[in-house]
């Protein structure tokens, strides 16, 4: 069947608008946060077609040039061009953040659950625990971690991943407990339903809504905990491209007037964040409607 | 002789929302005698708080009031400027409100409410007078003055309806506002309530626009009643013609729906159908589709009240 | 007031608990994380006699139970030992460090609160107006924007093209610092000893990183107060107090903001946390002398035994500063007593 990508486009946008007119801005709030994540995803993922360098290549052209037609950001200490390089710097900031991500949420959700259900001595252990690691500074915690292993994709993975899973863990045991009062779960348990069943068809899907929001939300710290703990020299090696490991290096040449080096990697980071900010909130917003309060 | 001393002509509130626009009050006019107490009844969503806010301007977002005038002494309130607004609220009409814990600020002590209003109007004055003056005032509330100090959260319901009493007349208002004042007070507090508020009506001189939905405290205390339904003016009269023989169909049907328990009924009598859709009214009398008397006039013209020796009734079978 | 000091007792003592599980994460991730510490500190080269003699200098060859008892009862006595590179007790390092993260944090939080609460009071009154999505936008943008990226472009723009404030140290090079330190707290320091010259240049040498750590933080802050400000503003009591012709700005900055406040003072011992974090980042850009550029300096020097020790400190800082706040909001909220 042929689609024509006009009249499609215009389907997209006409449903788009009226989504927009039925939840009002914060609609056009999770599009602007989609369409950048998007954007920025696409950039990664396309970036071995479309950089104009290798990033590795140390010999683009003149070493710290401003940017320019040939390098629309410059070019490092390294002679490497900046553009290239935030391209596929996009790959490490994104995929270490989405991975930590669906790793936190995994092991905290699970966790969650079970304590939650669970109930008793073991719950409040683990709640406490739990609510220790939430109070405390989740970079200094990172710091730590990335700190004692090895530079490495897992290792700063494993850093990030570690600091979030009270978050998700806090969120899921609080639904389930209120979830596990409700009338319908109690008759299921009467008729003799195993845990593992209640928590799988009951609880579990009455938490994915706000689990979607707190994941999006998460992704947008993780990138911020990624970029900071690569500008600190933790976490990963040189060899990687990484926006983070550029501001630190760039930072040296701030003195000498060499702005391009940390003003783009630093853009960069601030736009994902924004991006997965937006998308975190539009959702949120629609997801758990407060019309009342706009 | 003209001594109104709040006259209420032709007001409109709107409140503008995304399905359509609520005509919370349409075309109601009111007139209130110097020195009376006039009962402002109907159930719930018929505009009558709504009203009783427009008077202060007090209305919240996204309420306006889209027309009419609202004549206190002679000048025009809806027209009036911020300055002249900010000078009539709480020194000339006061209001007071429905739950008296969540009306009172939970951080100052009741002293630093009473001296804040006070300074607000006259601001010469000292705060030890202006304490002393909020001590006179407990008194006469028959509360201890030492109490100043304490906060609202430290005072029972009863105690702290008298507060806001006590504060809203600090500064010898002409009129006063009641929005629900009893609702939330138990039957025996209600009934000291009401007592106080006679005392103080008489000490004071004062008018009162009495708002609720209890017709049982308005028969107490009003001289004059009006019902109003759906945003309009049902019926308005003195409180004794309008309860013994009510007139609008709707007055009727509200003050048969209330148990009485010497008779022997063996069923609630209530009205078939449902509140009218503000956004979207009925056209004609607002009451139409659950009047028993209902004629094709009612369909189709709006009534305007009919008067009668002071007691005006909005149908069209007195029309 | 018996109620007071029940809350207190009751709420400090909720704090010992998560101390104790802090400690004992710090010592599982500083001790036995893969990685051998000693070798790499002796060059890795080391022959295998010097490395066990060094471990048992250093206590590390004791089962690990018993460096675990070992580790939380020098805690108690507030003996973070020895650091392992350099001669110097490792809470003599901290406690040198400590006064200028206190006052970066503390400035920071002061800028936070000018900027953001204001700000966020400001958009909830003009709810739905196009100031208030301006300041809802920045709110969440400014928070978006690194920490240390900030940083470097203030000092960019401020430092460098145009020259008015200093990017580096908390003093400059003609100030003479051993005249006025007592404290560490220099501002503190500077008025005690009069030197008011000094202090220009303490002062000046703040500016930009408190800027930088208060203005990203502010983000939160202005969408806390606005959220706040908007239930407040619904209150019963503001509406009596519009009714008795109380002026709308004091109705609202005054009323509304000093209840709407009360919830922002707890929400401040959770940024306490996040402040931590954000002083690491900006003394790292700032070459501010604090506990963060401790902590990454031994961290690459591999000093395990500071490390340990600046996170424990923060450990006991964050759950310290979380228990006043809450104890400082039970006196200001009457309510919360009763």
């Amino acid at each position: 069947m042929k689609y024509s990508p006009t009249a499609t486009l215009a389907r997209i946008i006409s449903r788009w608008t009226q989504m927009g007119k039925k939840y009002g801005i914060e609609w056009w709030i999770l599009v602007a946060g989609a369409l950048i994540i998007m954007g920025v995803i696409l950039m990664a993922i396309l970036a071995n077609l479309i950089a104009p360098y290798n990033p590795h290549d140390q010999n683009t052209g003149p070493q710290l040039a401003p940017p320019s037609q040939d390098h629309f950001m410059g070019t490092d200490n390294l002679q490497r061009d900046v553009f290239s390089r935030i391209m596929f710097g996009a790959r490490t900031i994104l995929g270490v953040a989405i991975l930590a991500a669906i790793i936190s949420s995994i092991v905290g959700i699970a966790i969650g659950l079970i304590s939650g259900y669970a109930g008793g001595g073991f719950d409040k252990i683990l709640s406490l625990v739990m609510d220790s690691i939430y109070s405390f500074p989740g970079l200094i915690l990172a710091i730590a971690f990335a700190a004692m292993l090895e530079p490495g994709i897992i290792s700063i993975t494993f850093a990030v991943a570690v600091i979030y899973i009270p978050t998700y863990f806090r969120l899921v045991r609080g639904q389930t407990l209120t979830i596990k009062e409700e009338l319908y779960v109690e008759a299921a348990r009467a008729v003799g339903a195993p845990g593992i069943t209640i928590l799988a068809k009951y609880i579990f899907p009455n938490v994915i809504a706000t689990t979607a929001v707190v994941f999006t939300m998460n992704v947008g710290d993780a990138i911020m905990i990624e970029a900071a703990l690569t500008y600190l020299g933790l976490g990963l090696p040189p060899s990687v491209v990484d926006w983070g490991m550029d501001l630190a290096m760039g930072k040296k040449f701030l003195p000498s007037g060499q702005w391009w080096l940390i003003t783009f990697p630093g853009a960069m980071i601030s736009l994902l964040a924004v991006g997965f900010t937006m998308l975190g909130e539009g959702l949120a917003e629609i997801l758990n409607p407060r019309l009342l309060e706009h | 002789m003209n001594s109104n001393i709040l006259e209420i002509e032709n007001l409109h509130v709107h409140f503008p929302i995304h399905i359509g626009t609520v005509h919370a009050v349409d075309n109601v006019c009111l007139d209130l005698h110097q020195g009376e107490v006039m009962g402002l009844v109907g159930e719930s969503g018929c505009g009558k708080s709504t009203l009783g806010f427009s008077i202060l301007k007090l209305l919240r977002p996204p309420g306006i009031i889209a027309g009419g005038k609202i004549r206190y002494h002679g000048s025009d309130i809806v027209k009036m400027d911020e300055k002249k607004l900010l000078d009539i609220r709480g020194k000339r009409i006061a209001m007071i409100f429905q739950d008296p814990l969540t009306s009172l600020n939970p951080l100052f002590c009741i002293g630093d409410q009473f001296v804040e209003t006070i300074k607000t109007h006259e601001n010469r004055i000292s705060k030890k007078e202006a304490l002393e003056r909020a001590a006179d005032m407990l008194r006469r509330l028959g509360i201890a003055p030492d109490r100043l100090s304490e906060y609202p959260h430290q005072m029972s319901g009863g105690m702290r309806q008298r507060i806001m009493i006590g504060i809203a007349l600090v500064l010898n208002p002409d009129l006063l506002i009641a929005d629900e004042p009893t609702t939330s007070l138990d039957v025996i507090v209600e009934a000291q309530f009401l007592d106080l508020l006679n005392e103080l009506r008489q000490q004071f001189n004062l008018t009162i626009l009495l708002i609720s939905h209890n017709i049982g405290i308005v028969a107490q205390m009003a001289d004059r009643v009006t019902v109003m339904y759906g945003g309009r003016l049902a019926e308005t009269g003195d409180v004794d013609a309008v309860f013994a023989e009510p007139r609008h169909p709707y007055t009727r049907g509200l003050l048969y729906s209330i148990p009485n328990i010497k008779l022997d009924q063996p069923e609630l009598h209530t009205m078939p159908g449902a509140p009218p859709d503000l956004v979207d009214p009925p056209a004609g009398c607002v009451f139409h589709p659950r009047c028993p008397h209902v004629m094709e006039k009612c369909r189709k013209d709006i009534p305007q009240p009919s008067k009668d020796n002071g007691h005006l009734t909005a149908c069209w079978l007195y029309g | 007031m018996n109620n007071l000091l029940r809350y207190i007792i009751g709420r400090t003592l909720l704090t010992i608990p998560m101390i104790f599980i802090l400690l004992s994460i710090i010592f599982v991730v500083v001790r036995v994380m893969p990685g051998d510490p000693v070798s790499s500190m002796l060059g890795g080269h080391a022959p295998e006699k010097v490395i066990e003699q060094k471990k048992e200098e250093l206590g590390l060859n004791k089962p690990m139970i018993l460096q675990y008892g070992n580790y939380l009862l020098q805690i108690c006595r507030l003996d973070l030992g020895n650091s392992m590179i350099f001669k110097q007790r490792v809470i003599d390092a901290i406690r040198e460090k400590l006064p200028a993260t206190i006052e970066l944090t503390f400035f920071g939080m002061l800028i936070t609160l000018l900027v953001g609460v204001p700000l966020g009071a400001f958009a909830a009154d003009k709810r739905r107006s196009a100031q208030d999505y301006s300041i809802r936008l920045f709110g969440i943008v400014i928070y978006c924007i690194p920490v240390y990226w900030l940083g470097l472009m203030l000092q960019m723009i401020f430092g460098i093209w145009l020259d008015l404030f200093p990017i580096a140290g908390r003093t400059g090079a003609r100030v003479f610092v051993a005249g006025f330190d007592w404290s560490g707290l220099y501002v503190l320091d500077t008025i005690v000893a009069k030197d008011f010259t000094a202090f220009k240049d303490v002062i000046i040498h703040l500016v930009l990183p408190s800027v930088t750590l208060g203005l990203v933080l502010s983000g939160i802050f202005i969408r806390l107060t606005r959220a706040n400000m908007l239930d407040v503003l619904k209150s019963d009591y503001i509406l009596a107090a519009e009714a008795r012709g109380i002026r709308h700005r004091r109705v609202v900055y005054k009323h509304a903001l000093l209840n709407a406040f009360v919830p922002i003072l707890t929400m401040m011992g959770l940024q306490v946390a996040i402040l931590m974090a954000g002083a690491v980042l900006t003394e790292t850009t700032f070459s501010w002398p604090g506990m963060g550029r401790l902590l990454l300096e031994r961290i690459y020097l591999r000093d395990y035994p500071t490390i340990q020790g600046v996170i424990v400190v923060f450990a006991l800082i964050v759950a310290l500063v979380s228990l006043v706040v809450d104890i400082i909001y039970a006196l200001v909220d009457p309510r919360v007593r009763y």
